[in-house]
């Protein structure tokens, strides 16, 4: 009894001592620390995802507030976040351009062509090390390594087997341009309305062999565009989307595979053909 | 003799890392560059000769007296995270640019295996004061070396044709294990 007796007593001393020398330390040692840090880091998302280049939101803040990063470095935050630290630090905020992560690939399960059944560890990066499950090498291999990696919630598995970016949810942190082994993820502006859905290098034949929705560098849309789409290696690139005018978005949409255009052409073609029955109507 | 005994078995023989496995955490973590991995060693090296003053002091001035021993691991425990909040502060008032580039790893340290087992290892010795403070000070320079070994090989590595599996963790792990292999040769120099 007396040696529980003793041993509490020694610790909680130990203890005591080592709080009490601490809080004087602390006392002595303070530093001052400028406050704006202390502000800027409380108002941004705190998701510590790195996407604006730094080590977390923390070193973010400091160097914000030193003057070193830009007032809208947090692509997470967004509009918000830049006008609340443009606030703080009472400057001018400066226009932030949304983007949104973009998949290039359309190779669904019912598109691209299978090679052979695939059995093994269930990321993409395995998939890839073995050349991928798909006849065409440069598409999507269905294991979602992007949908685990994002921290936002805003990718998930769609049922055609490609991954659907909520663009709501997507905060352009950039964690799946990274996480995809073939490099399918593309940051873009929300206004950029092209997208070429390919990255497949194949010549024409082989790439259409292989995928439905592939891109055979016919050069339909080079030709419909040339101030902004050039082809390249067997594949189309947008080289400058803001020089894509809208009138010339109908000719670019000729593409026989639906391998460049817009990403919502389903939903905006209905709302058209809704738009015609009501002027006939 | 015996002093000089204790400094080659700490940094060379028996070195924390390579010999004890301790501390594998911040070497293979923080052994990427040589830069980063020379000042996690001097962090280290620091935390480790204060820990071993301190701890020695503690451990036969107030548990032993009172034989309390089997207190050790947690009266050890209590130093070491008020030392490297101790540290911390002063580094932070002293030395701003020391603080920046010790960065993380100084909180870190806090965790770190290879400081407890320092601790409960010259614990164990019954060293007296003198060599404890050599004790700690020669285990941090072992740390130090080990870790800045390893991160050259790395930055080399970098360059090396890794097969792909290898990868990352993977390649360093086997390069820590030859390393050990080629440090326990080191074990006849001392008997």
């Amino acid at each position: 009894m007396t040696e529980i007796l003793i041993s509490i007593i020694t610790m909680t001393a130990l203890g005591f001592l080592f709080s009490v020398g601490l809080v004087f330390a602390y006392k002595k040692l303070k530093v001052e620390e400028d406050p704006k840090i202390e502000q800027v880091s409380e108002a941004l998302p705190q998701a510590n995802c790195g996407a604006c280049g730094y080590a977390g939101c923390r070193a973010f803040a400091e160097a914000v507030a030193k003057g070193e990063a830009e007032v809208n470095g947090c692509p997470v935050g967004g509009e918000d976040v830049t006008s609340e630290i443009a606030n703080i630090l009472g400057i001018e905020a400066p226009e932030v351009v949304k983007q949104l992560a973009r998949l290039h690939c359309r190779g669904t399960h019912e598109a691209a062509k299978d090679k052979g059944p695939y059995i093994g560890i269930s990321t993409c990066h395995a998939a890839h090390l073995i050349g991928g499950t798909k006849q065409c090498s440069f598409g999507c291999l269905h294991s979602g390594d992007c949908v685990r990696v994002c921290p936002f919630d805003a990718l998930h598995m769609g049922e055609e087997g490609l991954p659907v970016v909520d663009e709501d949810k997507c905060t352009a942190c950039g964690k799946c341009v990274d996480a995809c082994p073939r490099n399918l993820f593309e940051l873009h502006p929300v206004s950029q309305e092209i997208i070429v859905f390919c990255r497949s290098l194949d010549r024409g034949a082989a790439s259409r062999k292989a995928c439905k929705n592939a891109c055979i560098a016919c050069g339909i849309c080079a030709r419909a565009c040339p101030e902004a789409i050039v082809m390249e290696n067997n594949i189309a690139v947008i080289t400058d989307y803001k020089k894509i005018s809208p009138d010339k978005i109908p000719e670019i949409e000729k593409c026989p595979t639906d391998a460049i255009g817009r990403l919502h052409k389903d939903t905006n073609e209905e709302e058209k053909e809704e738009e015609k029955k009501e002027d006939e109507g | 003799m015996e002093l000089a005994a204790i400094f080659i078995s700490a940094v060379l023989v028996q070195n924390f890392v390579l010999y004890y496995f301790l501390g594998i955490c911040p070497f293979l973590g923080v052994s990427k560059k040589i830069d980063s991995a020379f000042s996690m060693g001097l962090a280290v090296t620091f935390v480790m000769s204060i820990t071993a003053v301190v701890s020695w002091l503690i451990n036969n001035l107030i548990l032993i007296p009172f034989g309390l021993d089997y207190l050790q691991i947690v009266s050890f425990i209590l130093v070491i995270a008020s030392l490297v909040q101790l540290v911390e502060m002063f580094i932070r008032k002293i030395s701003p640019p020391l603080y920046q580039a010790l960065g993380i790893y100084l909180p870190l340290i806090t965790t770190n295996c290879a400081i407890m087992g320092l601790a409960l290892i010259a614990a164990l010795n019954e060293y007296s004061f003198v060599e404890t403070v050599i004790f700690g000070f020669s285990s941090g320079i072992g740390f130090t070396l080990a870790i800045v070994l390893i991160a050259g090989i790395r930055e080399q590595l970098d360059l090396a044709d890794v097969p792909e599996p290898l990868k990352g963790a993977g390649i360093a792990l086997i390069v820590a294990g030859i390393m050990a292999l080629a440090f326990n040769g080191f074990i006849g120099m001392l008997t």
